[in-house]
C-alpha cells in the first residue's frame, strides 16, 4: 500500500483548514469540498491499525482504526461533506476554517486510541465549535457561545483529571472499556455525560445550538454529541445506569419541545431525545443493542442534519426562526418543504425511512433484555418525536397559518446538500443492509417483520390523530412567544437569586439581611477586584520601602522557622 | 577529552567583547560583535554540555591553583544544561534585538546597550559555571548591574523607576547572598562550594548554618522573584525594551533558580535543607500562593506585557512547588519546567515585542483585531499561549505532567487541584488576549501590518521549541532526570 494512505484521518482536515485560511475564497471553497472526499477515500484504504507513539514514558496511540471507529469515521466524513456543501456559498473565512477544524477534531477524537489524545481532540472540538456560534456575531450569540465553551471546557478538565488519575494508578492511558467503579472512572463518565447531554447536563445544547449560524448548526448537530456517544460506546458499554439515564433523556425533552417556539431549539430538544435511544442501547450492551445504538447515531446525524439544514434554509431566507412568525412557506419553498418532510419521516421512524431500521433494533434489544418499563418509555418517546419533530417542525414552518412571507428556494448548494441527506435517509430506510454491514457486530436482524411494521404504523397514526384532534379542539399549545425555563435557569437566575433568598429565609423575611447579603456578594467581588484588579493591592507598583519590608518579614519568618 | 579552558572562554568572551563594544560606537557593528560572541558562547556551551553528558564533570582551575585554594569553574550536568539554555535563548533573542532595539533605542546609545547586554550575559554564564561561592556573588553583581542598565533603556519613563526599584531590591538580595556566603566562610574557612559542603558541620543546632541558609534563600528568592519577593519584577519586565524583557524573563530568573538549587543541594545538602529545615513547607506554601495569586492578578491586567510578567511569577511558583515536594520526581519536574518555561515565555515576550514594534502599544485595547492585522505574530502568540496553559503535545504540558506525577507520588491531592486551577487561570488570561486579537474589531479598520521577518523568525524559533520539547522529550526529560539525580547525589 502507498504510504500516502497511512496519513492520520484528521490531518487532511487540519491541512485543509490552514489552506482555507490562507487561500483566496474560490480556491478555499474547492479545498473545503475536497477534504472530506479525500479523507473518506484515504480512510477506506486505511488498514485496521493502532500506531503507537512514545512521548517521554507515555505510550500514546493517536490513531486506532477498528470497526467501531471506522463507522464513525465514515459518518463524520459524510457529515462534513454535507455540511461544507451546505455552507459553501458563505464568504466567511472564520466559519470555513473552524468548521473544518471542528470536523477534523471530531474525526481525531473517534480515532483516538488513548485517553490523552481523546482529551486533546475533545478540547479542540470545544474550541473550534465555539466559533460556529460566535460567527453569528450578535451579542446574544456571543454570550451563548461563551456559556457553551465554559461547559465544554469543564467537561474536558474532568476528562483530563480522570485520565491523569487513571494513569497514575495503572500506568496505562489506553482507552478501552472502563468499569464505572472508581473516582477516576466517574470523572470520565461525567465528562462524557456532559458532552452527551445527559439530563441536567443537557442545557448547553439547547442553549447554544439555536444561537449558532444557520450553517453552523448543521456541523454542531453532527459532531459533538455523536463523539460522546462513540466514547460511551467505547468506554461504558453495558453500564446499566445508562439504560435509565437514556430512558429519561428520551422522555423529558418531549415536553419542552412541544411548548418551544424557536424551531431550531425544538430540534435541539429532539436531538437529546434521539441520543437517549442511543444511550439506552449502549447501556444494554448486547450486540444487537450496541449495533442499534450506533446505527441510530449514524442515521441521526443524517436526518437531524437534514432537518437542521431545512430550518437553516428557512432562517437564511426569512431571518426568522420562531414558529409563531413562520408558516405557509410551502408556496415559495416547495423543494425545501418536501426535503424537510423526508427528514421528518425519518426521525419519526416511518417504515422505509432510515430512523425506522435503527430505532427498531434498540427497541427489540430493550424487550430482549426484559426492561418493559424502559420499553414503554421509549414507546412514549417515539410517539412524542413524531409529534414535535415529525409534525410540528414542517407544519409550523411550511404550513399552518400563512405568515405572508414570500421568498424563494435557498441557493443550489444548500438544496444539493439537503438532497444528498434525503437520498441517504431513503436509501438506508429501504435497504438497511448497506448500513448493517458496517456495524461492529455481525447483524442478523430484519427490521421489516410484520408485527414491527404494524406496531410502528399504529403508533404513528394514533399520534398524528392526536395532533389533529388537539389542534382542532384548540387544546394544542399555541405558538407563543415565550421563554422556556430549563436547567439553565439554575445558573442564570437561581444561583444569583439564591443568596438573597437564603438571606430572606434565615432572617425570617427581614429585608435588611437579604439586602445585606446581596451587598455582601458585591463586596466579595469588590474585595477580589481590590486585591487583584489592575490597580489592586497585589497588582500595583509598591513603594520600594514596602518591598524591603517584605524581605525583612520573610527573612525573620524563615529564621524563626529554622530555629524552632 | 576536551580542554577545560573552554569553560573559561565561555565567560571571558562576552566579558572582553563588552568594552570593545563601548569603544566602537556603531550600533550595527556592536550588534554583530555581540552576535558573534553569543553564538560562540552557545557553541562552547554545547560542546561542554555534550562532554558532561558523557563524562559527568568538567573542571578548570584558575592559574593552576587546585580547587580549595584557587578559584575553579566546575560544570556538571545541571549547570551544563543551564548554560546551554541561557546561551541558546540569548542568541535567539539577540537576533530579535537587532530590529527591535534599533527601533526603540537611539543609535548613539546602542553601543552602551550591547555592552550592558554582553556584561549581563557574561555575568549569567559566570554564575552558572563557577564552582566558587564568592565568585558567584561577583558574577551575580555583574549581571545585575548590567540588567539595571538594560531595563533603564526602556522608552517609557517608568522604566527608570522600575530599574531603580530593581536596583534597590537586587542589591539587597546580593547583600543577603554575600552575608550568607560570608557566614559559610566563617564556618568552614573555604569558598569552594564542593569544599564547603564537605566541611559543613552536621547537626540541627548549628545556628550559623541555619542563618546562612535563611540569608541565602531570601537573597536568591529576591533574584528569582519568589512570591512575595517578586514585587520588582512586573515593572522591570513591562517597561524594559522588548528584547530585554524576553531576555531577562527567559534567562535571569532561571539562573537564579539554578543558584538556589546549587546552594540547597550541593552546598547544604538535601538532608539539611529539607529534612532538618522546614524548607519544603515554606516552598510549597509560597509556591501555591504564587500560582494562584499571581495568575489571578494577571487576569485583571490591562497591559499585556505586565500580564505575562505576573504569569512568570506564577510559573516560578510551579518550579518552587516542585522543589518543595522534596523528592527526586519533584526536582525533575522543577528543572523540566525551568527548561520548558524559558522557551515558552521567551516566545510570548518576543511575540509581544512584535506587537509593540508594529502597534506601538501592548495595552489590551490596542490589540483589537491584531489577529487579522498581524496573523503570524498572533498565531505565534496563540501557540506559545497554548504551551503556557499546558495543552497536550506542548512543552508546558510535559512539565506540568511531571509535576502532577510527583504530587501523586506524595499523595498530595490538594496539589493537583492547585495545578489544574493554575492552568485554568492561565487559560483565562491567555484567552483575554486571544479574544481581543481575534474576536474584537478595532474601532477603525486598519491596514494589515505584519512584523518584519527579522522579528518573526526568532519568535517562531522559540515557539517551535516550545512545541518540539513537548513532542521529543529525550533531551529535556532525560537530562532533567539525570540532573535531579546528580543534585540529590551530592548529599552525604
Amino acid at each position: 500500500m502507498m504510504p500516502m494512505t497511512d496519513l492520520p484521518p484528521f490531518l487532511i482536515f487540519y491541512i485543509a483548514a490552514i489552506l482555507v485560511m490562507l487561500l483566496p475564497n474560490r480556491l478555499g471553497q474547492l479545498v473545503s469540498l475536497t477534504a472530506p472526499v479525500l479523507g473518506g477515500l484515504l480512510l477506506y484504504f486505511l488498514a485496521d491499525t493502532a500506531g503507537q507513539w512514545h512521548i517521554a514514558e507515555v505510550v500514546l496511540e493517536p490513531v486506532r482504526v477498528d470497526d467501531l471507529s471506522r463507522l464513525f469515521g465514515y459518518l463524520f466524513h459524510i457529515a462534513a461533506f454535507i455540511g461544507v456543501l451546505f455552507s459553501i456559498h458563505l464568504r466567511d473565512r472564520l466559519q470555513a476554517t473552524t468548521s473544518l477544524l471542528y470536523a477534523g477534531s471530531a474525526i481525531g477524537a473517534v480515532f483516538a486510541g488513548d485517553l490523552l489524545t481523546l482529551f486533546f481532540f475533545w478540547e479542540l472540538m470545544a474550541l473550534s465549535s465555539m466559533f460556529l456560534i460566535l460567527a453569528r456575531r450578535t451579542e446574544r450569540a456571543y454570550r451563548a457561545g461563551m456559556r457553551y465553551f465554559l461547559i465544554q471546557a469543564v467537561s474536558g478538565v474532568l476528562l483530563l483529571l480522570g485520565t491523569l488519575i487513571i494513569y497514575a494508578q495503572t500506568g496505562s492511558l489506553a482507552f478501552d472499556h472502563i468499569e464505572l467503579t472508581s473516582l477516576a472512572s466517574l470523572l470520565i463518565f461525567v465528562a462524557f455525560g456532559i458532552k452527551c447531554a445527559f439530563p441536567l447536563f443537557h442545557n448547553w445544547l439547547t442553549d447554544s445550538y439555536p444561537e449558532s449560524t444557520p450553517t453552523g448548526a448543521v456541523f454542531l448537530s453532527a459532531f459533538t454529541t455523536k463523539v460522546a456517544v462513540y466514547a460511551l460506546a467505547r468506554g461504558f458499554a453495558g453500564t446499566e445506569a445508562l439504560v435509565y439515564i437514556g430512558a429519561v433523556m428520551t422522555c423529558f425533552p418531549i415536553f419542552y419541545a412541544v411548548i418551544e417556539n424557536d424551531l431550531r431549539r425544538v430540534l435541539a430538544y429532539s436531538m437529546i431525545n434521539q441520543i437517549g435511544f442511543m444511550v439506552v442501547g449502549i447501556g444494554l450492551g448486547t450486540a444487537l443493542a450496541i449495533n442499534g445504538a450506533i446505527a441510530h447515531a449514524f442515521n441521526d446525524v443524517i436526518f437531524k442534519g437534514l432537518l437542521m439544514m431545512s430550518m437553516g434554509a428557512v432562517l437564511f431566507r426569512t431571518g426568522r426562526m420562531n414558529g409563531s412568525d413562520l408558516g405557509g412557506l410551502y408556496k415559495s419553498m416547495p423543494v425545501t418543504t418536501s426535503l424537510c418532510i423526508i427528514g421528518a419521516a425519518s426521525i419519526s421512524a416511518f417504515p422505509l425511512f432510515s430512523g425506522f431500521v435503527s430505532k427498531a433494533m434498540v427497541m427489540s434489544a430493550v424487550l430482549d433484555e426484559g426492561h418493559e418499563f424502559v420499553w414503554l418509555a421509549l414507546l412514549f418517546a417515539s410517539a412524542g418525536v413524531f409529534h414535535h419533530a415529525g409534525i410540528k417542525i414542517p407544519f409550523f414552518a411550511f404550513f399552518g397559518h400563512d405568515a405572508g412571507i414570500r421568498t424563494s428556494e435557498p441557493p443550489v448548494n444548500m438544496l444539493l446538500a439537503m438532497v444528498i441527506a434525503a437520498i441517504l435517509c431513503v436509501l438506508i430506510g429501504v435497504y438497511p443492509w448497506l448500513l448493517y454491514d458496517l456495524l461492529p457486530f455481525s447483524v442478523d436482524y430484519n427490521p421489516f417483520d410484520r408485527s414491527h411494521v404494524l406496531a410502528q404504523l399504529q403508533l404513528l397514526m394514533f399520534s398524528a390523530a392526536a395532533f389533529a384532534w388537539l389542534k382542532f379542539a384548540r387544546i394544542y399549545p399555541p405558538e407563543l412567544r415565550s421563554t422556556n425555563i430549563d436547567v439553565e435557569w439554575l445558573y442564570r437566575k437561581f444561583l444569583p437569586g439564591l443568596s438573597s433568598y437564603c438571606g430572606g429565609l434565615l432572617s425570617s423575611g427581614s429585608r435588611g439581611t437579604s439586602a445585606a447579603l446581596r451587598a455582601g456578594n458585591k463586596a466579595i467581588m469588590k474585595v477580589i477586584f481590590r486585591h487583584y484588579g489592575p490597580h489592586g493591592t497585589l497588582a500595583r507598583t509598591w513603594p520600594t520601602g514596602s518591598m524591603v519590608l517584605w524581605v525583612a518579614i520573610i527573612l525573620a519568618a524563615s529564621l524563626l522557622l529554622y530555629y524552632f | 577529552m576536551i580542554d577545560s579552558q573552554l569553560l573559561l572562554l565561555q565567560v571571558t568572551l562576552p566579558l572582553i567583547a563588552a568594552p570593545i563594544c563601548l569603544l566602537i560606537k556603531s550600533g550595527r557593528a556592536c550588534w554583530a560583535i555581540a552576535f558573534i560572541v553569543t553564538i560562540s558562547s552557545f557553541s562552547l556551551a554545547a560542546i561542554v554540555f555534550s562532554y558532561v553528558l558523557t563524562y559527568g564533570v568538567l573542571e578548570y582551575n584558575f592559574g593552576g591553583w587546585v580547587a580549595p585554594w584557587g578559584i575553579s569553574y566546575r560544570v556538571d550536568i545541571v549547570n551544563g544544561l543551564i548554560a546551554l539554555l541561557v546561551s541558546a535563548i540569548t542568541t535567539i533573542v539577540l537576533v530579535f534585538a537587532r530590529t527591535s532595539v534599533s527601533n526603540e533605542i537611539k543609535n548613539k546609545n546602542q553601543s552602551i546597550f550591547y555592552t550592558a547586554w554582553l556584561l549581563c550575559l557574561a555575568g549569567l554564564l559566570g554564575i552558572t559555571v563557577t564552582g566558587d561561592a564568592f565568585n558567584l556573588f561577583v558574577f551575580l553583581e555583574i549581571s545585575s548591574l548590567a540588567s539595571y542598565v538594560l531595563i533603564a533603556f526602556g522608552q517609557d519613563r517608568r522604566a527608570l523607576t522600575a530599574s531603580y526599584q530593581y536596583l534597590v531590591m537586587g542589591t539587597i538580595g546580593a547583600t543577603f547572598i554575600l552575608i550568607g556566603v560570608g557566614l559559610l566562610y566563617a564556618m568552614t574557612g573555604t569558598l569552594n562550594m564542593v569544599d564547603i559542603a564537605a566541611r559543613l558541620p552536621q547537626g540541627v543546632t548549628n545556628r550559623t548554618a541555619q542563618t546562612a541558609l535563611a540569608f541565602l534563600v531570601v537573597g536568591v528568592g529576591l533574584k528569582l522573584a519568589l512570591f512575595p519577593l517578586h514585587l520588582w519584577l512586573p515593572n522591570a519586565y513591562t517597561f524594559a525594551p522588548s528584547a530585554v524583557g524576553a531576555f531577562l524573563a527567559a534567562t535571569a530568573t532561571k539562573v537564579a533558580i539554578y543558584v538556589l538549587l546549587r546552594f540547597l543541594f550541593t552546598v547544604f545538602g538535601f538532608n539539611f535543607s529539607f529534612e532538618e529545615m522546614p524548607l519544603d513547607l515554606i516552598f510549597v506554601t509560597l509556591g501555591i500562593v504564587a500560582v494562584i495569586s499571581a495568575s489571578a492578578v494577571a487576569i485583571f491586567q490591562d497591559n499585556v506585557k505586565r500580564m505575562f510578567a505576573y504569569s512568570s511569577v506564577a510559573q516560578i511558583g510551579y518550579m518552587i512547588i516542585g522543589l518543595g515536594l522534596s523528592s527526586k520526581a519533584g526536582l525533575t519536574a522543577s528543572i523540566l519546567h525551568l527548561f520548558n518555561h524559558a522557551w515558552i515565555k521567551g516566545g510570548i515576550f518576543l511575540a509581544l515585542g512584535c506587537v509593540a514594534y508594529k502597534l506601538g502599544s501592548v495595552r489590551l485595547g490596542a490589540l483589537a483585531g491584531a489577529g487579522y492585522r498581524m496573523p503570524w505574530t498572533m498565531a505565534a502568540f496563540l501557540l506559545a499561549g497554548l504551551s503556557l496553559i499546558g495543552v497536550p503535545l506542548t512543552a508546558g504540558f510535559i512539565s506540568k505532567w511531571y509535576l502532577f506525577e510527583a504530587a501523586i507520588e506524595k499523595d498530595w491531592w490538594l496539589m493537583l487541584i492547585v495545578i489544574v486551577m493554575g492552568s485554568l487561570l492561565s487559560l483565562i488570561y491567555v484567552w483575554r488576549v486571544i479574544e481581543m486579537a481575534y474576536l474584537r474589531r478595532p474601532d477603525h479598520e486598519e491596514e494589515k501590518s505584519e512584523a518584519p521577518l527579522s522579528l518573526l523568525l526568532p519568535t517562531w524559533v522559540l515557539v517551535f521549541a516550545s512545541f518540539y520539547f513537548g513532542l521529543d522529550t529525550r533531551l529535556s526529560v532525560g537530562v532533567a532526570h539525570k540532573a535531579a539525580e546528580t543534585l540529590i547525589g551530592y548529599s552525604p
